[in-house]
């Protein structure tokens, strides 16, 4: 029998939130002086939540391995944030907004934590505007818009392609004036190495100051994990090089489940790999679809030929290039969502299609939208008979406008210009959609212990639309948690100080101690990396975009092989009392490797195929969907929330019934 | 391509710290400049020796962590990008690669080529905000007009990632760049009037504090900087230190 609680509330959809917020138990200002609480992560989700509880009167501790909350991994984001503000009048809502992030999830995520979301998108364009967030504006001064995959209105707010940036560094701001208030201590290169319980509640953390090594005591009367996502199990993803799952692993192994491991977001648009040397993969914002055209040669003579530097893309004639997504997908084209466009690429690969040396790149190509812009730009300028050379400088320079810096980092990369030729891409992993599972609240399993942002697992279901993650980000910590958390506190008021002298401090400091003891005293043959790459590696081929039953035994099999060779024979140089990259990497891989298991196992048990994962033996077989994915509502419309028992093959499974009451489940057609 | 490094070894902040030379083999001209390190970590750790600490993290130019002096500039020979967007490709077969930290009495070394930056946000603490709460309370967004162009050059200021290259390639270590920066950012927009004068003084004053030079309008700043923040930034917060002293 399940053990999880979801605490979705009674009543209306439309007015759960509102009445929940009318009914929570509130903490007198006096009595927030006396509370403490500790933020792990200081990106979108962490960075918006410490400075609200901070603003609230709270005392805040907030800890990110980098050497400054502004250098967050949110700060990548590039496209945008949806908001229901419906300020171009193509007939957004808040229930549209809530409808195309349930149905672009796939029907796998929980209606009520959806709603919420989209109700208080609004209100984020609002406080970033406030705090001086630089949002693109159109020439009478208000804000623009662009669309986005898988949606058919314009809702995402941007600011070039930057938008994550400029967000973090709104939340950033906000910490600022709290640090300065003296609201706020912030632990920089610092890294959470172990959650501490007392009775049954989360009471503190263990850390580890990154720059001299040393173990510190850390209490609080509830901890936040914001850690961001994992998708570094596959060791190249568009993560940052130290975007780690430690904080959430170990919390997992003290008691929170792990909801659906296996749902990673497979991005559309990333630069290919170039060689085996490569340390991660770069992102192209999706929004480059909203003009970027997705093609690859119709005949196969024609790839060899480009492949071997014969031929050039733009020697291709309009029909010797097959438009797949156009063809395909006639009512989304080019902006179907992620996982159908992803699985689109990969499938014209495998089928031989692929542009470059590896095989593994499709064009997206902007010639089209230069062309299409410099006609618009010639008639608002008056300017007749214009030569081509005029409509593509004039189209070029609106193409600049909107994503200038994108193409100045593929042209950095690559070395070629993708205003002349277009830009290779290719599927790579991004967003991690599953995560620690949390009840309405956005508390998870233990007590006082809350997960927020993309390291839980709540709001995307099985896929993520585009532009959703800064959105999900900034509501939890700006506007859910702030609430939640008090009425928790609430019941905190007469606990007073909790002391970091105790057994259980003192237990789990010493099983923090005793791993990086035994990491920098383990004098193996093979560096960190190479047990990180041979992980990514299996996780790329048996649980990647594609996999079956038989190939999930094998990764489940290889991968507790490979941790057991790991803890015989890496090699961690240095020591324990210094700044030292290895012995942080180590901890983490360590970690990695147990999640990849339970990843594995996760994926194993899903036996549909559900946004991105397509599970080769569900498939449909006829019809208008033939070959797309199929999913299977009668047996797996649920979380799976996994228990730590040891090793991750032993993991207990609890299932959460996802109940849908207001959006009818239907087979997913961007037809 | 076989290249030789000379790097800067330094155990920690008390240590003296010395040049060092390795040699590096088959690095290919499509690796990025981190990836060239990660080689020669690599082939140190094989060794059995210690691998070069440095900092990097997004490796796509945006977080602002990576802070590689080589052969003499900031971030490296190319223009308009950061040390993990450099590539191979830039160099040729054989050449010595000088490796050094950004060097600046504000930005101590912690260890090797990793330096502490947190004077930069300490200045942000001292006034790098704009004083609203964020109880989401707020008007309507549309309700603030900014025109196209002042949203457009307040985006300009902000996109800069606080890597520290302006004080790196600066004669006086000076960070009027990244604060001119940050001030502009503000400035221009309605919502940043309120605290300007305040602001302003705050964070020139704290500049001043952690130790970072004048500027003397020498223009290192603008040609090293990965995100192109302009000297306008400077002028403009010179602009908004003289007219705050005037008003108080």
């Amino acid at each position: 029998m399940s053990v999880l609680d979801s605490k979705v509330p009674k009543g209306p959809l439309k007015t759960k939130w509102i009445d929940y917020k009318n009914h929570i138990d509130l903490v007198n200002p006096a009595n927030k002086r006396n509370i403490d609480v500790i933020v792990v992560g200081t990106g979108l989700a962490g960075g918006s939540a410490a400075a609200t509880l901070a603003e609230l009167g709270y005392n805040v501790k907030t800890f990110c391995y980098q050497d400054s909350p502004r250098r967050a991994h949110s700060i990548a984001a590039q496209g945008g944030i949806n908001a229901a503000k419906n300020y171009q009048g193509d007939g957004d809502s808040t229930y549209r907004l809530f409808y195309d992030t349930v149905k672009g999830g796939d029907y796998r995520s929980r209606e009520a934590n959806v709603y919420r979301l989209a109700e208080v998108s609004a209100n984020i364009i609002d406080q970033c505007v406030a705090q001086g967030v630089p949002f693109a504006r159109d020439y009478g001064g208000l804000l623009d818009n662009r669309s986005f995959g898988g949606v058919l209105v314009s809702r995402t707010f941007y600011a070039k392609g930057q938008t994550g940036q400029q967000l973090l560094l709104g939340a950033y701001s906000a910490m600022n004036r709290q640090i300065a208030r003296g609201k706020i201590t912030p632990f920089n290169r610092h890294e959470m190495l172990d959650v501490v319980k007392v009775d049954g509640k989360a009471r503190g953390i263990i850390a580890r100051d990154l720059v001299t090594g040393e173990i510190e005591r850390h209490s609080a009367h509830a901890v936040v994990i914001a850690s961001g996502g994992y998708g570094n199990v596959y060791f190249l993803s568009t993560n940052a090089m130290g975007s780690n799952a430690t904080a959430a692993w170990k919390i997992h192994k003290k008691g929170a489940f792990f909801a659906n491991p296996c749902y990673t977001q497979i991005h559309p648009t990333c630069i290919p790999r170039s060689g085996d040397y490569q340390s991660k993969l770069t992102l192209m914002s999706e929004s480059l679809r909203n003009d970027g055209r997705i093609w690859v040669p119709k005949n196969m003579d024609d790839v060899m030929a480009i492949r071997e530097g014969k031929k050039k893309p733009t020697d291709l004639s309009e029909d010797e290039r097959d438009y797949y997504l156009e063809r395909r997908y006639p009512a989304f084209g080019n902006l179907v969502p992620r996982d159908v466009a992803s699985r689109a690429a990969k499938e014209r690969c495998d089928a031989g299609y692929g542009v470059n040396a590896t095989g593994e790149a499709v064009y997206l190509d902007f010639a089209s939208a230069i062309q299409r812009y410099g006609v618009e730009q010639a008639k608002i300028h008056n300017i007749s008979n214009a030569s081509a050379d005029k409509l593509y400088k004039l189209g070029a320079a609106i193409v600049k406008e909107k994503y200038g810096n994108l193409f100045q980092m593929y042209e950095k990369i690559v070395d070629q210009d993708p205003y002349k030729t277009p830009m290779m891409i290719y599927p790579a992993v991004h967003y991690t959609m599953g995560g620690v599972w949390v009840d309405y609240n956005l508390m998870t399993t233990v007590e006082g212990l809350y997960c927020i942002g993309e390291a839980n697992f709540s709001d995307h279901g099985a896929n993520r639309l585009g532009a959703s993650a800064l959105m999900q980000g900034l509501a939890d910590g700006y506007f859910v948690l702030p609430y939640t958390i008090g009425d928790y506190l609430s019941h905190e008021i007469r606990t007073g100080k909790i002391a970091t002298d105790t057994p259980e401090f003192d237990a789990a400091e010493k099983e923090v101690t005793d791993k990086i003891n035994f990491f920098v005293n383990n004098k193996g043959s093979h560096s960190v990396d190479y047990y990180h790459k041979k992980l990514g590696n299996i996780m790329w081929e048996k649980c990647g975009m594609s996999r079956n039953a038989e190939g999930l035994k094998e990764a489940m099999a290889e991968i507790k092989a490979l941790r057991e060779d790991f803890y015989k024979n890496v090699s961690v140089p240095g020591t324990a009392t210094e700044l030292n990259a290895e012995l942080e990497k180590a901890g983490r891989v360590a970690d990695f490797l147990e999640l990849g298991e339970l990843f594995a196992k996760d994926a194993l048990e899903r036996e549909e195929s559900c946004g991105g994962h397509f599970r080769e033996e569900s498939v449909e077989i006829g019809g208008e969907q033939a070959g797309e994915a199929k999913r299977n509502d009668v047996d797996f419309a649920f979380v799976s929330a996994w228990e730590y028992k040891g090793e991750p093959s032993d993991a207990v499974l609890h299932k959460e019934e996802l109940e849908f009451n207001e959006i009818e489940l239907k087979q997913r057609s961007y037809k | 391509m076989n290249l030789t490094l000379k790097i800067w070894r330094q155990s920690n902040a008390q240590d003296k710290g010395k040049m060092v030379d390795y040699k590096v083999t088959e690095i290919s001209e499509h690796m990025s400049f981190l990836e060239m390190m990660d080689v020669l970590n690599e082939q140190l750790i094989n060794k059995g020796d210690e691998p070069v600490a440095f900092d990097h993290d997004c490796r796509e130019g945006i977080c602002g962590m990576c802070s590689m002096f080589i052969n003499g500039e900031a971030h490296g020979p190319d223009r308009g990008v950061t040390t993990c967007q450099l590539h191979m490709r830039m160099f040729k077969d054989g050449d010595t690669i000088t490796i050094e930290p950004f060097r600046a009495k504000a930005f101590p070394v912690i260890k090797d080529l990793v330096v502490d930056r947190s004077s930069f946000d300490r200045i942000q603490h001292a006034g790098g905000y704009i004083s609203v709460n964020t109880s989401g309370n707020t008007q309507d967004a549309n309700g603030i007009p900014i025109s196209k162009h002042a949203a457009d050059e307040a985006m300009d200021a902000a996109t800069c990632i606080g890597c520290g290259a302006c004080v790196a390639s600066c004669k006086n270590a000076s960070a009027m760049l990244f604060v001119g920066a940050k001030v502009s950012q503000y400035a221009l927009l309605p919502q940043g009037q309120v605290e300007a004068v305040d602001r302003v003084k705050n964070m020139v004053a704290q500049m001043d504090l952690e130790g970072f030079g004048n500027c003397t309008n020498t223009g290192a700043c603008e040609v090293e900087c990965p995100k192109g923040i302009s000297l306008e930034n400077i002028a403009r917060m010179n602009r908004e230190f003289l007219s705050a002293n005037v008003k108080s």
